[in-house]
């Protein structure tokens, strides 16, 4: 497949995003002898300084500097990208907020195919790309082709690619803010409104640490919300929880609650009871943790800790913090 | 304001079991019931809500064939005023892209102000209306979760992005949104509503009709197809970590990085 | 005084002439009473119809029971008593009060009423019966003022407090009793002077204390007492009668209507429109009641009928946990509507939506439809059908809670609130561990059987409500029942989804289980559902008769067939929970007692609230996927009573109840000091089955056969 890689970065602050070392990983499997190309849009320093940032691990990094990028609109962003990449290009773009704005009309623009949400990469068949892909809220997984002959944006499920250990790549900054002009498109931003953290909508969320009776008392929430935080999830809880009033009706997981599709549910001292099962949609992977070996949950989970949650989770958010502060 | 939704018939996510056929390749479709994509019902329900103050119509359409008609008259039960049914065998096997030209032929057969899909299918990818909106030059924004009709020539919108944080944008009329679940609060619909539409005429129209050169949809078209399904192996029951707590916690950081649990 | 009696006709009061005042006073009272009746009859003609006419005999019993025997009274004794009296005093004084009216008109009527000895009895009887009334009300003002009874409280944002109503009316009988009392003292006092006696007070009334009072008073006081001790009973008694229906105190007229229009059939949901077949449901323009005038007319007169004691709302288990609900205020508040808007000057002032106005949708979705209230009513007023008619109004506009969409649709689609599979709704039977104890036969699968087990949703579903299912399958077979279960071809028995208003989908799951139970030629149904239980039986039509398995356990734990072994822990205490669809809609109370009295050593308490005053565990069926606002769960304040009357162990016959009353262990924390059993789970351990169990069952069923 001669067609050059391209990895859209998502950055903020002057950081670059997780996605672009998954990015990154994604493209070595598509092509291990591609040298993938970083494409990071953007206004001012900041921008600069994610461009050197992606030097150590990309081999070219094209910065596309416009004031009018300087907070991502996907809708002006995919008019740069058009001025400059070039046609027949493999585009990976991270399946979340953005991507999902910005992947599906850049392939109608640049007449490539597009794949959603990949979670796996097979390879390349001839003409053809092939990929995982999950449906039915992940309960299967799917073997799909695409034909990327005239080229392709794929958007990339976050998290699904491990980076990868790999040499330095000592690229450069190749300045392509000249080929693009100016940008106006029919959606104009106008501001974020930064949410509280009680208004969580837990049936969005990927990953949700759930609490049950065996928490005990209200003082121990607040372990669930520490491990919560390490996790980068949220908190949820069976009735029980909710009836003692420790955590809002908005919280709770069942038939006469909220019905959650995530991805990694993590059910702490919840014995597992039909009505609340009931909430729980798709297969998402679930880790029992319950001191007692008998409890129906462990039927239906996945991976199954015989603990007191009261020990187990301190310990669990002590070790996750440890791990999380190597890897950055 | 003339409103269109694109909807799209699914396997209801909450009332099946899906599992793998015999063969192995497909899902066991045997025993599915099908509903609206909840997605594109929450579109409904908003389009509904946008018309009663402003004034207008709402237009519902699929792709697909007679089986599909059912989520139509669902959604003319629930007040749509017409449901359209855009059917040709040559439509059939189409992917994603294939589906928005069909659709953008029967936009420009008509005149809409707002164009709305669901944010994602069950089966889908979180395609359909932005390659819509690409195709046809309009603004577009995805995983919309407020709507605020400013004037007869634009919109407020607010996107779901992460954290919880709400993405404020202005976006010029026509224009497509792609609409994400909790927008609303999608009204009732009952079996009386139902009845009361069995009847109600629901026109079709095919490839001529819309003006659609056959090469550009369907099956020979399609850049992306699904070979086959399968179900990454998995134990049965839970797996039990052994260990003392420091191992189990470690085993279990492994597990969920792999998952996708830490973020 | 003229010609010897004494007589308010020889009375001139301002120059207007006696007869003249007491001709007027009367026609005034009562033309203006029959224009304001008119008036409160408008929005009966034209609201909804309803058929209330038919067995007239039973009509006519119920009025016996309720109206006049006052049946329901006594639940709350001291009220009941007082009650009592007042009415029966009512009662016996009605020829006194036409007497005193007619006395004034003219002089020749100086003692008009039952001639001769019955006429001289009567005296005696309404002497009494007028202290009687005096004495009752002076207790209940006493009630209303000084200890307060809290069923008649108002909440403050639902308007001023109602003492001032009800002590104003005290006062108005009061003044009615004093002033006949001085009436008739001051007659006899006066027909004594001019020797021509009347028959003498009777001892110790309040007539006798008042003619002590007014022989020592001076003599000239003697004609003003009586003619105006006349006048103020005069203006008193219309005045009252004009005052009857512009407050609670209408029921003392529409009771007796209220009473013989009352509903008769137990259990069951009023259609969507009387005269309307279901055939013709299709055309109906709107469902349920949105506006006023969508109720019917009886329901009207229920809300002009009610006498504001609160007794509904006190044994209201939604009113009692802090739902929005209050029975009594569902019906109030349409009464004050009434009244403000069909009023007694004015225009009618009418089709205001009522959701959002009077009521709230918490509100009406808050109900369980235990009955207790209507069980409470001494007025038989009906709440369950006017909260399904406002439900059948709110499905209609499509607002309807969210999870409870959720599973609608599911019963739509699955035939059971949960979303599974149909051909899974058998699996709790067919699991191989159990098949082998008990082999349960699946009608369609080419098995026939005269008695067909109706599992319904829950007990199919449901993983811990499965092992009820085990244990009345099991019984069956123990008593030799030929039965078998209908599986994937059952659906849910819509038994709720009718009475959360969705009657279309009702009829739908109605009438594919009739076609397969028809199509099973079963002759018997059993159920360990109570709510499947009562649908089969009032709402489903020409079906075999229906049983609850602890009417079969009970019949056959009598006849020997089933032996049970003694109670496998002695140190336990048992308390039964009557479930409001076996119990108050169905009145089966002593069969599962029975039951549980036939296993020797347990030992059984009762809680205060048991039998038809049993306190609703928090709802089954589709309330189990409703979040109501509420301050604690129904079921914590049942496991509650249970500990406080002694017990360890709360017996149920319903899963609703199982699900709602282990969930309230686990609140309160008492798993291991409380726990909770099935009736059908409980026998099913102490049956008495040795190796011949095969050998039985052969023979039990041929005898059956």
């Amino acid at each position: 497949m001669t067609a050059r890689i391209f990895a859209y970065i998502v950055h903020k602050a002057g950081a670059a995003d997780d996605s672009a070392t998954e990015l990154l990983a994604a493209a070595k499997k598509i092509n291990p002898a591609a040298t993938p190309t970083a494409v990071v849009t953007g206004w001012g320093r900041d921008l600069d300084t994610v461009c050197q940032s992606l030097c150590s691990s990309y081999g070219e990094v094209w910065k596309v500097a416009n004031e009018s990028l300087a907070y991502p609109n996907a809708e002006l962003v995919r008019k740069a990208l058009v001025k400059v990449l070039p046609q027949g290009s493999t585009v990976l773009v991270p399946h979340n907020h953005f991507g999902i704005d910005l992947g599906p009309g850049l392939s109608i623009k640049l007449n490539a195919a597009f794949v959603s949400d990949v979670l796996g990469i097979d390879g390349i068949e001839g003409s053809f790309l092939k990929v995982v892909r999950q449906e039915f809220g992940g309960q299967v997984s799917a073997h799909v082709r695409c034909d990327v002959s005239s080229g392709v944006v794929i958007n990339l499920r976050p998290g699904a690619f491990k980076p990868i250990e790999c040499a330095p790549a000592g690229g450069a900054v190749v300045d392509k803010s000249g080929e693009v002009g100016a940008l106006v498109a029919g959606r104009r931003y106008a501001g974020t409104i930064v949410s509280e953290s009680g208004d969580v909508d837990i049936s969005k969320q990927a990953v949700l640490v759930s609490i049950g009776r065996g928490i005990q008392e209200q003082d121990n929430v607040a372990m669930a919300q520490e491990l919560a935080e390490a996790m980068g999830a949220a908190v949820s809880c069976s009735r029980p929880v909710v009836d003692a009033k420790w955590l809002p009706k908005s919280r709770q997981v069942g038939s006469s609650g909220q019905t959650v599709k995530p991805k990694v549910y993590l059910a702490c001292g919840i014995s597992g009871s039909f009505q609340h099962l009931a909430g729980i949609k798709g297969s998402p992977f679930i880790v029992a943790i319950n001191k007692n070996p008998n409890a129906p949950i462990f039927q239906v989970a996945d991976v199954g800790i015989v603990a007191d949650i009261l020990e187990f989770l301190p310990e669990l958010t002590n070790r996750i913090r440890e791990v999380k502060k190597v890897s950055v | 304001m003339e409103i269109l939704v694109c909807a799209r018939r699914v396997p209801d996510p909450a009332e099946n079991e899906i599992k793998l056929n015999r063969a192995g390749n497909d899902v066991e479709r045997d025993d599915l019931v099908y509903s609206i994509n909840e997605p594109d019902n929450y579109a409904v329900e908003e389009a509904l809500q946008i018309v009663a103050k402003v004034g207008g119509n709402v237009t519902v359409a699929t792709v697909g064939g007679d089986d599909d008609e059912e989520i139509l008259r669902r959604e003319m039960a629930m007040g749509a005023n017409k449901g359209v049914l855009l059917s040709d065998e040559v439509f059939g096997g189409s992917d994603g892209r294939g589906i928005a030209t069909v659709l953008k032929g029967f936009v420009q057969k008509g005149h809409y102000d707002l164009i709305l899909t669901g944010v994602q299918a069950e089966d889908g990818g979180a395609q359909v209306g932005g390659m819509l909106a690409a195709m046809l030059d309009y603004p577009f924004a995805s995983l919309v979760d407020a709507i605020e009709v400013l004037d007869g020539k634009k919109l407020k919108v607010s996107r779901e992005i992460e954290g919880g944080n709400k993405e404020m944008s202005e976006i010029d009329l026509p224009c497509v949104l792609s609409i994400q679940t909790g927008i609303n609060e999608p009204r009732y619909v009952g079996m009386r509503g139902i009845r009361q539409v069995a009847s109600l005429e629901i026109p079709t129209y095919g490839a001529s009709d819309l003006g659609i050169d056959k090469a550009s949809v369907g099956e020979s078209a399609a850049k992306v197809k699904r070979d086959d399904y399968f179900v990454p192996a998995l134990g049965k029951g839970a797996e039990i970590l052994a260990g003392n707590s420091e191992e189990i916690a470690d085993k279990l950081i492994d597990l969920l990085k792999a998952q996708g649990g830490l973020q | 005084m003229f010609g010897g009696m004494p007589s308010p006709a020889y009375a001139i009061y301002w120059s207007i002439p006696g007869p003249a005042l007491f001709i007027i006073i009367p026609l005034l009272g009562v033309t203006s009473f029959a224009f304001i009746v008119a008036k409160r009859l408008a929005p009966l003609l034209g609201a909804e119809r309803d058929c209330r006419l038919d067995r007239p005999l039973l009509r006519l019993q119920k009025v016996l029971q309720y109206w006049l025997l006052q049946w329901k009274q006594p639940r709350y004794w001291l009220a009941g008593v007082l009650h009592i009296a007042i009415f029966a005093g009512f009662l016996l004084l009605m020829m006194r009060s036409a007497s005193m009216v007619m006395i004034g008109m003219s002089e020749h009527l100086v003692d008009p009423g039952f001639p001769g000895e019955a006429g001289q009895f009567y005296g005696i009887v309404k002497d009494y019966a007028v202290s009687l009334v005096l004495v009752a009300i002076l207790i209940a003002a006493i009630r209303r003022t000084v200890f307060r009874p809290a069923r008649y409280a108002v909440p403050p944002d639902l308007g001023r407090d109602h003492t001032p109503e009800a002590v104003c009316v005290l006062g108005l009988i009061g003044t009615l009793m004093i002033s006949e009392s001085l009436f008739e003292a001051s007659s006899v006092t006066m027909a004594g002077l001019v020797r021509q006696p009347l028959q003498a007070t009777a001892p110790l009334s309040l007539a006798w204390i008042a003619q002590l009072a007014v022989e020592s008073a001076p003599r000239n006081w003697l004609q003003p007492l009586h003619s105006y001790s006349y006048l103020i009973h005069d203006l008193t008694f219309f005045g009252f009668l004009c005052l009857l229906p512009l407050g609670k105190h209408f029921h003392v007229i529409t009771s007796l209507f209220n009473v013989y229009f009352a509903k008769l059939d137990r259990g069951t949901v009023k259609p969507v429109r009387w005269g309307v077949p279901d055939e013709q449901l299709d055309e109906v323009k709107s469902f349920g009641v949105k506006k006023f005038e969508d109720f019917s007319w009886k329901h009207i007169l229920d809300f002009y009928s009610c006498a504001d004691c609160g007794r509904c709302s006190d044994n209201c288990p939604a009113n009692a946990v802090g739902r929005p609900l209050s029975p009594r205020f569902i019906t109030i508040k349409a009464r004050d509507y009434a009244f403000r808007h069909f009023p007694i000057f004015g225009q009618v002032n009418n089709s205001h939506a009522l959701i959002g106005g009077i009521y709230s949708e918490e509100e009406v979705w808050s109900c369980t439809t235990c009955g207790a209230c209507e069980e409470e009513c001494p007025l038989l007023i009906e709440y369950i059908d006017k909260i399904v008619d406002l439900r059948r109004g709110l499905v209609d506009d499509g607002n309807v809670p969210k999870s409870i969409q959720k599973a609608l649709k599911a019963l739509e689609s699955r035939g059971n609130p949960y979303g599974k599979v149909e051909k899974k709704r058998a699996a709790w039977a067919t699991d191989k561990e159990f098949q082998h104890a008990c082999n349960v036969k699946i009608l369609g699968g080419g098995d026939r059987a005269s008695t067909l087990y109706f599992v319904d949703s829950i007990t199919s579903y449901d993983d811990r409500i499965q092992a009820i299912g085990r244990a009345t399958a099991h019984i069956l077979a123990d008593v030799g029942e030929d039965f078998a279960i209908l599986g994937a071809a059952e659906k849910d028995s819509g038994h709720d989804v009718r009475r959360f208003g969705e009657e279309m989908l009702f009829k739908a799951l109605r009438d594919d289980n009739m076609d397969a139970i028809k199509a099973s030629g079963v002759t018997r149904i059993v159920t360990s559902d109570p709510h499947a239980y009562n649908a089969l039986k009032h709402d489903y039509k020409d079906i075999p008769p229906v049983e609850h398995i602890s009417q079969v356990i009970a019949r056959e734990v009598k006849s020997g067939t089933l032996k049970l072994n003694r109670a496998d822990n002695d140190e336990n205490v048992y308390a039964y929970h009557d479930p409001c669809y076996l119990g108050r809609h169905n009145q089966v109370y002593d069969a599962p007692r029975e039951v549980l009295d036939a296993i020797t050593g347990l030992k059984r308490v009762e809680m205060n609230r048991c039998r038809d005053r049993s306190f609703c565990c928090g709802g089954g069926g589709l309330m189990l996927f409703y979040e109501p606002k509420e301050e604690e769960r129904m079921g914590v304040k049942r496991v509650q009573m249970a500990a406080q009357a002694g017990a360890n162990v709360v017996v149920t016959a319903c899963p609703f109840c199982m699900v709602n009353i282990e969930d309230a262990i686990k609140v309160l924390g008492m798993e291991g000091k409380m726990t909770v059993i099935d009736l059908a789970e409980l026998v099913d351990r102490h049956v008495v089955r040795d190796y011949t169990e095969a050998g039985d069952r052969e023979s039990k069923a041929a005898a059956h056969a």
